[in-house]
């Protein structure tokens, strides 16, 4: 299975070079990263500023991305399947051969602008740690939902559309739910209903990891502001980092079994 | 001195009782198929009949509803060993655009291991030199058939399995293709090939399968279908076939020796 894994990893870092839309989201995020930084002057007003971007633009790239590489190497992958391999270890490096160099393209266009300026600080440094592993989570959340619908619908357009709208109710509407769903009942004690629909959006948890490194509670979402107060920022980041893991792991998974299952 | 080589007069696949439906619609309906070694195979059939399911049925793409494959004697349901003895090259010559030429096939080689020696005098065959190292985006139909076919005969397959492999491919490369078939059925090994160009089909066919709805309406010589129809060439043969001109007996649905 590691071979395999290994293989399709290897060739994919390998062709990096000219894989047009992996250097086209990685080249972005160091402009921007690079504009905000000029821009605020130091590195957490830059890491604040670039809070919603990394939660709003990073699930929207590997998302689309991860649906739009999988429609386009659809025969290729049928001619994948058809060499000596077994399809859960063809899954796996398929699975890491689009979020890996994401998540890479990701991690340099932030870290780069940082430490060409020498913005890191030692105090500063938690947050753009955490604003990394939030981001790169976020890749591999979206990554595995893309290739979960990838796998499962077979119409182009039906599964761009489908990968929107997930886009659409992580980021968006879920967190436009949740405060309708505040005001509706504010008369009850909502606190502990309101932590446990946290963890049903990955976007909310890595806010609320970001959130908790930084002082700026202002920032955060109601949903967010909810586990800060009631759980504390240790055990909140605990619960936080276990959300996001398994949101990583279930639309992977799903996947795998919808890849394994199908027929090509 | 040319060896003649000992093809065993078992054959390499044996296809019984296979059926497949997608939803309500039965593509494959009890195949009985024997793809003989040392022949070409030609599965031939209209649109819809069930050629590219048997194909992908044969690699493991498709999963049976019923029915066995075996391959070499060995049942191949939930194996993966025997298609290091397959060379597929299927009917759509997608690569991912930033790979080259040379990455498709070391990727192919990589994933295969070591196990079977490569036949590198291909990409001199289909003179893949010029463009081996461009990104495949910038390669034109006829270069990524070639790509494709290459990457078929690569590690000198047991089995050929060949989905409309002239399509897309000009006259120099597709004779080169036909003497590559030829040379892999002289030494032996098998080839499936699934075609509409029947007048390429009667050039190296030994035997051909007739598929209509999901049936096999005739398996036999190519020889003995013409005198069974008594059409002169394969299409007229097929047409016949098709018009159900000629009453079919058991016998025509038996699996050649």
């Amino acid at each position: 299975m590691s071979h395999v894994i290994a293989t399709v990893l290897r060739h994919e870092f390998r062709n990096l070079r000219s894989n047009r839309g992996v250097l086209f989201a990685g080249l972005a995020m160091l402009v921007i990263t690079e504009s905000v930084l000029r821009l605020t002057g130091t590195a957490p007003r830059a890491l604040v500023t670039m809070l919603n971007l990394v939660l709003l633009l990073v699930p929207l790239v590997a998302i689309l991305f991860g649906v739009i590489s999988w429609h386009a190497s659809r025969e290729f992958n049928e001619l994948l399947l058809a060499q000596p391999v077994r399809r859960r270890a063809l899954f796996a490096g398929l699975y890491l051969g689009l979020v890996a160099p994401l998540a890479a393209a990701f991690a340099l266009g932030l870290l780069l602008p940082f430490l060409l300026h020498r913005a890191v600080k030692p105090e500063s440094l938690p947050l753009l740690l955490t604003t990394l592993g939030s981001g790169v989570a976020l890749t591999f959340v979206f990554g595995g939902l893309a290739l979960l619908i990838g796998v499962r619908v077979d119409d182009r357009l039906r599964g761009v559309a489908l990968a929107l709208a997930a886009w659409l109710l992580l980021t968006v509407v879920y967190d436009g739910l949740v405060l309708m769903v505040a005001t509706t009942f504010a008369d009850y004690p909502l606190e502990r209903p309101m932590l446990l629909l946290t963890l049903f959006n990955p976007v909310d948890l890595a806010r609320t990891l970001i959130v908790m490194q930084s002082d700026m509670a202002a920032l955060m979402g109601y949903t967010g502001a909810v586990m800060n107060r009631f759980l504390g920022s240790l055990l909140g980041t605990a619960i936080a980092v276990a959300g996001l893991v398994i949101w990583i792991l279930i639309p992977a998974w799903a996947g795998r079994r919808a890849f394994e299952r199908r027929d090509f | 001195m040319t060896t003649v080589p000992t093809i065993p007069r078992t054959p390499l696949v044996q296809v019984r009782a296979l059926t497949k439906a997608y939803g309500r619609r039965q593509v494959l309906q009890g195949i009985d198929l024997d793809v003989a070694r040392g022949a070409v195979t030609a599965v031939i059939g209209p649109n819809g009949a069930g050629k590219t399911t048997l194909n992908k049925t044969l690699l493991g793409l498709v999963r049976p509803d019923g029915g066995t494959v075996h391959f070499d004697g060995l049942d191949t349901a939930g194996e993966i060993a025997h298609r290091a003895r397959i060379g597929y090259m299927p009917q759509a010559a997608r690569f991912p655009e930033n790979f080259s030429a040379r990455d498709v096939l070391t990727l192919l080689a990589d994933l295969r291991g070591s196990a079977r020696s490569r036949n590198e005098d291909l990409v001199t065959a289909f003179t893949l030199e010029a463009f081996l190292d461009q990104p495949v985006r910038a390669l034109s139909g006829g270069q990524r058939q070639r790509l494709n076919a290459a990457a078929a005969f690569l590690f000198t397959p047991d089995l050929l399995l060949l989905d409309e492999p002239t399509a897309g491919l000009d006259p120099v490369a597709s004779g080169v293709l036909k003497d590559k078939i030829r040379e892999v059925r002289d030494a032996g090994r098998a080839v499936l090939i699934t075609s509409h160009v029947l007048s390429e089909l009667e050039e190296f066919t030994d035997v051909v399968v007739f598929l209509h709805e999901g049936r096999v309406r005739y398996a036999g010589a190519l020889d003995a279908l013409r005198r069974r129809t008594g059409a002169s060439t394969l299409e007229q043969a097929i047409a016949q076939l098709m018009r159900a001109e000629v009453p079919l007996t058991a016998r025509d649905r038996e699996v050649p020796a």
